[in-house]
């Protein structure tokens, strides 16, 4: 039989739920809660991928790195165990714990590790921090055959699979975990090969995304951030947004409201109508971040440190609910998803096409 | 004896019996074809003299004409075809270099054909263009990758200088000389109107035309006709002139009959005298001159205008485009080899250069694996003859389009290919006034603003099916070609896969 | 009058100082090869210590003066439209490459390509001045305009290098010389200067003497050869239309 290609191979689109929750406050609460607020959205999915991020997870470790990676073999272990060790300081590794559900299966080896780079090889580097841990990230990635960096942020972790986003929630004990932030997805492929991989969020560095769409301009985003050291493997619509995000925001110093703006920028009769200031502004970002523009229906949930992001695509294509109850700010492609978690709701918001809705932090975290 | 060896290529078919003998054919002929025999009293064609431009088709009031391809035939040869056969009587009886004009007719691959455009279905909904937004706006030149703010965080939006179009199609380099002041009018009163751009070609700009300056590229050739510091500052752009897809290493010579006073008076040199450009600027020897060359425009306008780079496209376009980015130049113009000419040695129309569709999809590729493609615009021409070429080029990664021959075509050109005999009888490619008025330049920027509008609807249709709103996603999305027909490498060249996968 | 010292000011800086500032007269010391220098300008009055670099003077305009004490690198004068340059020492290649009006002055050589493309369009009529020598292919494609050759140094040998004239279809070249090349192209004529063509440049070798302080009478008392175009023998390639 002809072997299917793997995501990576080729490229899959797929449609999805996602769904967001935040403590203002920084109060850490149970992965548990964005698995019931998923689960709702049961129907979005096929069972071909769920997965969540969680921030504010590893606070014993949060000075290191924490990288959660995905082994399809030995072979691919060892050859990426030995790049880690030769680029980093191994503070802590460990197989991330999990429990036995029908419903999962083929899982690969997921282990945790915590560290931090070596000083010497980040000096002979010369790149910051950041960078260096993200260069190492896209590297493993590209060229190790079968490993597969799942997430590389500080004091943050994504666990993903291949199955409902709730059964996925079970198998990884996510009720264990207690995060400030968390973000859910359920995953509907519009092809069959979905993999553990490609399952959402995608993540670097302390950025994670779910998203829910398929995007038209994916080779023109791909191709173009690819000018920037990216290497889009998996060819998914996340993945390249994620990168986006992470150049503009992180490395271009562009505040997420901006980013927002170049993703999803206003229709030029938009901005024909604003005041002359502003009219240059956004003249400005469309033009010369023409290749960002993001077109076809996406909603997305962008995590990061300080808070979390929605986002729609600029005629609002796609469904998506912002709810605050207290210190407590949820967001999801369904309101329901929101009232099974939290029935009473002080506001509720729907986002209008292209305009950011972003909640940070009061306080810093502990 | 008199011998003849060259048999005419068409012939005029006359429906005698709805001739009126108006001979409104005879005067309408700039070649002389048709005249009245008086003993006779009927319309007789020398049809040897035709060049099938179909002007008195067009004019004869009772529909009485037609032209047909003479069936007049060699014995069959599929290696020697009749026009190998002809083109060797005519050079053994004059000893001279075959000259035709427009862009080659020969049978080569035209990759547009060979690539298919994508709509979406279910999974990503497709756009009506009718309803919602559709933009197809665009800018030419170099884009920032920083944000700057100022003291109250404003950001500071000074770009480098730029164009920008209101849809990614300009009309390319045609000089006034090889091409009629009513054509010029034109294509320049057309631009405006489409808020899009004219180029002047290498003639310099008439007096008249200095008012359409903000639509208007001025061009810089080796021969630097009707360049001062005047005609730099009249256009939006300006656009140095290396090499032309129709001939690549060939420059251009417009004979002293065609300086005619006017034509004089824009290229600034005496009347009757010849307009030599060469191939070579002569300053620019190689690649570092070529920035020389580009940093002196830049000075000379102080900044104000973007540069463009027109080449040809050549083998090695790839690593070439690569050293133009790396000049200074804010846009590289490629035009492809099955482009258009005022005139042009046969062998080399027919036989130098590549494929756009290749050039372009090699230079694209190039200029982001060298992390650069933000850098210089890429425009494209040579020949794009409909919005699905258009929208194929901005897909292989294309910024925006040149056309020229289209736009001629939009004026009445009926592609005779007879360009360099100067006696255009639509008043197109010629300088003889009366010929000229025959093109009506408000009739004809009418129709050129109707075609390229008629683009537009279409290029935001097919965006619409492929569930794109803005043009920016189309560029460079390779994803939404496939390929028909092509071999592996071709694919590869092109950077896309085939239909199917 | 302004005073700067460019030292290794960017170009760009020094001719934004030029442009923008109100003064028109300026004296720039140490000029270190900065390209560009007065591109475009109209109205300057510049004096230049040290080496300009290339392109000075680039599309220069009515009203400006620019005087280089020193030598000059190449493409001086480059589509220059008015306007006057003068200098002291030497010239690179291209000088006054495809200069349509205004004056050059050279005390000194001229490298390669002098006076290339020149063209003339009724009164705009560039004058290129050569005080020694001129390098091969002096007045290349030349089309309009006059280009003087004097060879000061050269006691009436002939003052340039090969292929003087290739492509030349229009304009004078004058060659103060006992002997003319030897492999002028057969579409260049040549002969004797009449008293006419002596008259028709004397103001401007009287502008040349005064200039760089040389007697007038020693630079008239000499031969000069007139090199013109054959309009009867126009370049053609041998075209056959189909
Ligand atoms: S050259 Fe044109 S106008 Fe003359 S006969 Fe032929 S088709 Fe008619
Ligand atoms: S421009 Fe005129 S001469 Fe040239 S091809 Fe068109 S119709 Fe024929």
């Amino acid at each position: 039989m002809d072997r299917i290609k793997k995501e990576g191979e080729i490229r899959i689109p797929s449609g999805c739920a996602i769904s967001g929750i935040i403590s203002k406050k920084g109060n850490r609460f149970s992965g548990q809660t964005a698995i019931d607020s998923i689960r709702l959205m049961h129907d979005r999915s096929n069972g071909l991928g769920g997965g969540f991020a969680g921030y504010g997870i590893y606070p014993e470790y949060k000075d290191y790195y924490a990288f959660h990676i995905f082994y399809m073999d030995t072979i691919a272990k060892n050859e990426c165990m030995s790049f880690l060790e030769e680029h980093f300081d191994l503070i802590n590794l460990s197989k991330i714990p999990t429990r036995k559900i029908p419903s999962i299966t083929d899982e690969p080896m997921i282990w945790r590790y915590f560290l931090s780079p070596l000083p010497t090889k980040l000096a002979e580097s010369q790149l910051t921090e950041e960078e260096y841990v993200v260069r190492c990230t896209i590297n493993v990635n590209a060229h190790i055959k079968g490993a597969f960096i799942v997430s590389s942020g500080k004091n943050m972790g994504v666990f993903k699979a291949q199955g409902y986003p709730e059964d996925v929630g079970e198998f990884y004990k996510l009720e264990e975990y207690s995060g400030y932030s968390w973000t859910a997805h359920g995953r509907y492929p519009t092809n069959t090969p979905g993999w553990w991989g490609g399952a959402h969020p995608f993540s670097l560095l302390n950025y994670s995304v779910v998203h829910n769409g398929e995007i038209s301009s994916y080779d023109a985003n791909r191709r173009y951030i690819e000018m920037f050291g990216y290497k889009c493997n998996l060819q998914t619509d996340t993945e390249v947004i994620t990168y986006m995000i992470d150049f503009l925001n992180r490395k271009k110093n562009i505040d997420l409201k901006t980013v927002a703006h170049i993703l999803a920028a206003p229709f030029w009769s938009t901005i024909e109508r604003m005041d002359e200031t502003k009219k240059l502004e956004y003249k400005y970002l469309r033009n010369n971040y023409e290749s960002f523009l993001v077109t076809g229906p996406f909603s997305i949930i962008v995590s990061y440190q300080n808070g979390l992001m929605a986002l729609n695509d600029r005629l609002k294509l796609r469904s998506l609910v912002v709810g605050e109850k207290d210190d407590m700010v949820y967001m999801a492609s369904e309101e329901e998803a929101i009232r099974v978690i939290a029935p009473e709701l002080d506001s509720i918001y729907y986002p209008k096409g292209g305009e950011p809705y972003i909640v940070e932090l009061e306080t810093e975290v502990q | 004896m008199k011998v003849n060896l060259i048999q005419s290529e068409y012939e005029v078919i006359r429906d005698q019996s709805r001739c009126i003998n108006c001979r409104l054919c005879e005067k309408q002929c700039s070649n002389g074809v048709n005249y009245y025999d008086k003993k006779l009293k009927v319309m007789l064609s020398e049809e040897w003299k035709c060049v099938n431009c179909h002007r008195c088709v067009a004019v004869c009031p009772t529909h009485a004409l037609k032209i047909v391809k003479s069936d007049h035939c060699f014995k069959t040869n599929a290696n020697w075809s009749k026009h190998d056969i002809t083109n060797i009587f005519r050079q053994a009886q004059t000893g001279g270099v075959l000259l035709s004009s427009m862009g080659t007719p020969k049978e080569y691959p035209v990759y547009w054909d060979k690539m298919l455009i994508n709509a979406s279905q279910v999974t990503n909904p497709s756009i009506d263009p009718l309803r919602e937004p559709m933009e197809t706006r665009t800018f030419l030149g170099k884009k920032k990758l920083d944000i700057e703010y100022d003291e109250n965080h404003n950001i500071i939006t000074d770009t480098k200088p730029q164009m920008e179009l209101s849809l990614p199609v300009m009309f390319s380099a045609m000089s006034y000389g090889s091409i009629s002041y009513n054509a010029h009018k034109a294509l320049a009163t057309a631009a405006q109107e489409l808020g899009t751009f004219y180029n002047t070609g290498e003639g310099g700009l008439h007096e008249d035309f200095y008012v359409y300056g903000e639509n208007t590229i001025v061009q810089v050739a080796s021969g630097r006709f009707g360049v001062h510091p005047t005609y730099l500052d009249a256009g939006k752009a300006i656009e140095i002139k290396m090499g032309q897809g129709a001939k690549p290493g060939i420059g251009g010579h417009l004979p002293g009959r065609k300086i005619t006073k006017e034509v004089s008076k824009t290229r600034m040199i005496p009347q009757g005298s010849d307009a030599i450009s060469p191939a070579p600027h002569h300053d620019i020897y190689s690649i570092e001159d070529l920035r020389q060359l580009v940093y002196m425009l830049k000075e000379t306008t102080n900044y104000k205008k973007p540069i463009i780079v027109k080449i040809a496209a050549v083998h090695n376009v790839g690593a070439i485009a690569s050293g133009i980015a790396r000049c200074g130049a804010d846009i590289i113009a490629i035009d492809g080899f099955r482009g258009g000419t005022g005139a042009a040695p046969l062998r080399i129309r027919d036989n130098v250069g590549i494929p756009v569709e290749l050039a372009l999809a090699a230079v694209d590729k190039r200029l982001r694996e060298e992390g650069i493609r933000n850098e210089v615009s890429l425009v494209v021409g040579g020949t794009i003859r409909s919005s699905a070429d258009v929208v194929k080029a901005i897909a292989l990664g294309a910024d925006a389009v040149y056309i020229a021959t289209s736009a001629l075509i939009a004026l009445g050109c009926h592609l005779c290919r007879s360009c360099h005999l100067g006696k255009c009888n639509w008043g197109i490619a010629t300088q003889i006034k009366e010929l000229e008025d025959r093109l009506d330049p408000e009739e004809g920027a009418k129709n050129l603003v109707n075609l390229i509008s008629a683009w537009k609807r279409e290029i935001k249709e097919m965006m619409g099916g492929m569930g794109i709103n803005s043009i920016e996603a189309l560029k460079g999305n390779r994803l939404m070609l496939r390929g028909i027909g092509l071999s592996e490498k071709e694919l590869e060249i092109l950077g896309i896969e085939h239909a199917g996968e | 009058m302004q005073k700067i010292t460019v030292n290794h000011m960017s170009f760009k800086q020094l001719n934004n100082i030029i442009r923008d500032d109100k003064e028109d007269t300026f004296d720039l010391d140490d000029v270190h090869g900065q390209r560009y220098i007065a591109a475009g300008m109209k109205n300057k009055q510049i004096k230049i210590k040290g080496i300009p670099g290339n392109a000075l003077g680039a599309c220069l305009d009515e009203g400006s003066k620019i005087t280089v004490l020193n030598n000059c690198q190449d493409a001086t004068g480059d589509t220059m439209n008015e306007g006057e340059i003068i200098v002291y020492g030497n010239c690179g290649d291209t000088a006054g490459y495809s200069m349509r009006g205004g004056k050059i002055l050279i005390k000194g050589s001229a490298g390669y390509r002098a006076g290339i493309h020149m063209k003339a369009y009724k009164d705009e009529k560039p004058v290129l001045v050569i005080g020694d020598r001129a390098g091969s292919f002096l007045g290349e494609y030349l089309a309009g305009g006059i280009i003087i050759v004097l060879g000061l140094n050269q006691n009436g040998k002939c003052p340039v290098g090969n292929f003087c004239g290739t492509g030349m279809h229009g304009g004078k070249i004058f060659l103060r010389s006992d002997e003319l090349p030897k492999d002028l192209p057969k579409q260049v004529v040549t002969r004797k200067a009449n008293e006419e063509d002596i008259e028709s440049i004397k103001d401007i070798i009287n502008q040349f003497c005064c200039e760089f302080t040389f007697d007038k009478n020693i630079i008239f008392n000499a031969n000069f050869y007139v090199l013109e175009p054959n309009t009867t023998l126009p370049y053609k390639q041998h075209y056959t239309a189909i």
